[in-house]
């Protein structure tokens, strides 16, 4: 009994005098790299001490609308700038414009653009970017060489082309890896048609328009010519030394595949592949402005502290640091100036890439939409949906998904 | 105090204990499950709105909710009997006079139960590669074309009953083997002298003599197998084409991943409705069978 007292007092008292510390939420292998940057910063702000604590990615989204339920959320947290609108429509999220304000480091127009607006929403500033997440093609030069093109694909045209003389399906050789239960890849081609995705201020699903339609024809296409294998990401157990092999030609994917490659395929190899930006309808196309911010939650008690964090993990120097520990890409122009980065053959495309990307509508619901868009899309591929039947479909259950969005827009108008 | 005062003082904490953790939470769900619950209500409690049975009646409007009630049952239907054929089987081979090394195969047999289902997952994920699993390396060496056990539509389901069948048959086996071990060694004896073949014995003095464990297990497995979800989770994430996609998974989806807990609430009280009706079911027609 008394050994229990003495332990709560012990804690009561180590509570007591450690107010500053600093919870801070990070979900992927993201937490490792972080963990290393700590030490720099604690030396410099001797009263903070950051408690990281690493969460899986697969159940970062279903933990963090559980800690908001039930008040338990950390201080900071790294968080995919798609999911931002979610916690800003929950009241989750603190402004942070002051902060940058007066912020000599953080300066908004060193920022890539679209990658900044996605993390404004009904114009106030909810998360600063700390790397980016755009997908575009890895591609074997020597394959394409070989079969007589000595540049990467500018347009779907000269894809298709490409695509079709790199593509034996007799002998399980595709064009292409596109997992079918993976939305990125649609959603990237979606994004090169000027329609937006959602219409009415985001109140209807905009997948019937003439510009989706044409992407995702585009997208089944691939696979009804067997220039793509239809599997899903569960029966693909090894891209990376499949594409070695050749089974692949191309594969759209993340940047986090460039240190892949590099660790996964033998040294002899490495000139044989290369990455290109996205070929548009006809010419260079946009591509996705994905990746994860830093936000501050309002519920903390530490937001000086944490902003200080912030701040700090927003260097460029800091930022190429990390770059070096995860192959996450710094989402600040400066930061590419360095021959780390700037110097590198393979991130030159992503570089191009960076000014063109297009975010994604910022509505709560939009992660759903994505996935439901995919499922959909997944069976046009399988053959039970023509085009314009799966686009009816999407924008048919996008509908009832935003019911609510409506019911509550309209909600909001009429109290007006 | 009289005794009957007594006996609910005793009592009481049990009760308290379930009515707060069980009962209480139920009766939350139901509510939950007339309203509209979403992020939005998550958000500010202004934004909830009470829809009466409207969340039912959208359920039945739902093809993915239909799919996914087809999916449970062909999971149950097909299910259940291999697997309990498969747990009787491993009983009577283990209570056979002819098996050696019993206790070495009643623990090996048993193994797959005590494992936890996603590493077992995980495991059988890879077994099921289309291109590289031993399943279709083996039915190469009999020269079948391979099979796309996971990735098809038509064989996921399949292949999922199968996973589950062997991860579970050990845990019915040796309520059978209790079961068999039971039965009078005279009732063999006298079946025997009258001349019975083996699976004479076994059609008309083991199987009735079995037939309140037989019951048991099957409402048990029934009841087990509606629950659906943790090889769909592991193995092929509800897909290919949502064709693994159980009752639970879905509500697993609209509950926790998108936190719709109005219309995940309403799913949960439909499956409690339809296990409640088939196990009814089941416990009538044993019944009406004893009767006869």
């Amino acid at each position: 009994m008394l050994a229990f007292a003495s332990l709560w007092l012990a804690g009561c008292a180590a509570r007591g005098s450690d107010t500053h510390t600093l919870v801070f939420w990070t979900f992927g292998p993201e937490g490792d790299a972080v963990i290393r940057l700590l030490p720099a910063f604690e030396r410099t702000h001797p009263d903070i001490h950051v408690e990281v604590q690493q969460l899986p990615l697969s159940a970062a989204h279903q933990k963090l609308l559980t800690a908001i339920a039930g008040g338990t959320v950390p201080d900071m947290a790294q968080l995919g700038n798609t999911w931002l609108p979610e916690l800003v429509a929950l009241h989750a999220l603190v402004p942070l414009q002051q902060r940058v304000d007066a912020s000599s480091t953080v300066k908004p127009s060193d920022y890539f653009g679209s990658i900044w607006s996605t993390n404004v929403i009904d114009g106030q500033l909810y998360g600063i970017p700390w790397y980016i997440d755009t997908r575009l093609l890895f591609y074997r030069t020597d394959l394409l060489r070989k079969a007589g093109f000595d540049a990467p694909p500018q347009s779907w045209a000269q894809w298709r082309r490409m695509l079709a003389a790199l593509s034996h399906p007799r002998r399980k050789i595709y064009g292409i890896l596109m997992p079918t239960n993976e939305y990125d890849q649609l959603l990237s081609l979606a994004l090169q048609e000027p329609e937006p995705l959602l219409r009415d201020g985001n109140r209807y699903g905009n997948f019937e328009s003439a510009g989706f339609k044409r992407a995702l024809r585009f997208y089944v296409d691939t696979f009804r010519l067997h220039q793509a294998p239809d599997v899903t990401n569960v029966e693909v157990t090894n891209p990376w030394e499949e594409f070695g092999r050749g089974v692949y030609a191309f594969y759209l994917s993340g940047p986090w595949n460039i240190a892949e490659f590099r660790k996964r395929l033998p040294a002899d190899e490495q000139d044989d592949w290369s990455t290109a930006p996205l070929p548009g309808p006809d010419g260079p196309g946009a591509g996705l402005a994905g990746g994860a911010s830093l936000v501050v939650f309002r519920a903390s008690r530490h937001q000086r502290a944490a902003w200080a964090l912030i701040d700090y993990l927003s260097r460029a120097q800091v930022q190429q640091h990390f770059y070096r520990l995860t192959g996450d890409m710094p989402p600040r122009r400066s930061s590419w100036n360095s021959p780390l980065l700037g110097g590198d053959p393979k991130l030159r495309a992503f570089r191009e890439q960076l000014e063109r990307v297009k975010p994604t509508p910022a509505v709560p619901e939009w992660e759903r939409i994505a996935d439901m868009m995919q499922q959909v899309a997944a069976r046009a591929v399988a053959g039970e949906l023509t085009v314009d039947q799966a686009a009816a479909e999407m924008d048919r259950r996008a509908d009832r998904i935003l019911a609510k969005r409506r019911w509550m827009l309209d909600h909001a108008e009429a109290r007006r | 105090m009289n005794a009957s005062r007594a006996a609910w003082l005793f009592l009481a904490p049990a009760l308290l204990v379930l009515g707060v953790f069980f009962l209480l939470p139920v009766l939350g769900a139901l509510l939950l499950s007339f309203t509209d619950y979403d992020l939005y209500a998550l958000a500010n409690l202004h934004n909830l709105r009470f829809v009466a049975l409207g969340n039912y009646w959208a359920l039945l409007h739902r093809p993915l909710f239909w799919a996914a009630l087809g999916h449970t049952f062909y999971f149950v239907v097909v299910g259940v009997p291999l697997s309990m054929a498969a747990s009787l089987g491993a009983a009577l081979l283990l209570h056979s006079r002819l098996a050696r090394f019993k206790p070495f195969f009643r623990t090996a047999l048993f193994a797959p139960v005590v494992t936890t289902a996603v590493a077992m997952a995980v495991v059988w994920r890879y077994l099921f590669n289309t291109k590289y699993g031993w399943a279709n390396h083996l039915l190469g060496m009999l020269g079948i074309h391979p099979v796309n056990w996971l990735g098809d539509p038509h064989w996921a389901m399949p292949t999922i009953i199968l996973f589950a069948v062997w991860k579970n048959f050990g845990y019915n086996m040796i309520i059978f083997l209790a079961g068999l071990q039971a039965v009078p060694l005279e009732l063999y004896e006298a079946a025997r002298i009258d001349g019975a073949s083996t699976w004479r014995q076994f059609r008309h003095v083991t199987l009735p003599m079995l037939g309140p464990t037989l019951l048991m297990v099957a409402i048990l497995t029934v009841s087990g197998y509606f629950q659906l979800f943790a090889e769909p989770y592991v193995m092929t994430e509800g897909g290919p084409l949502q064709s693994t996609t159980s009752v639970l998974y879905l509500m697993y989806e609209d509950g926790f991943k998108w936190w719709n807990l109005g219309t995940a609430s309403a799913e949960a009280f439909v499956l409690f409705m339809v296990m409640f009706a088939v196990t009814a079911a089941m416990l009538r027609l044993a019944r009406r069978r004893e009767a006869a």
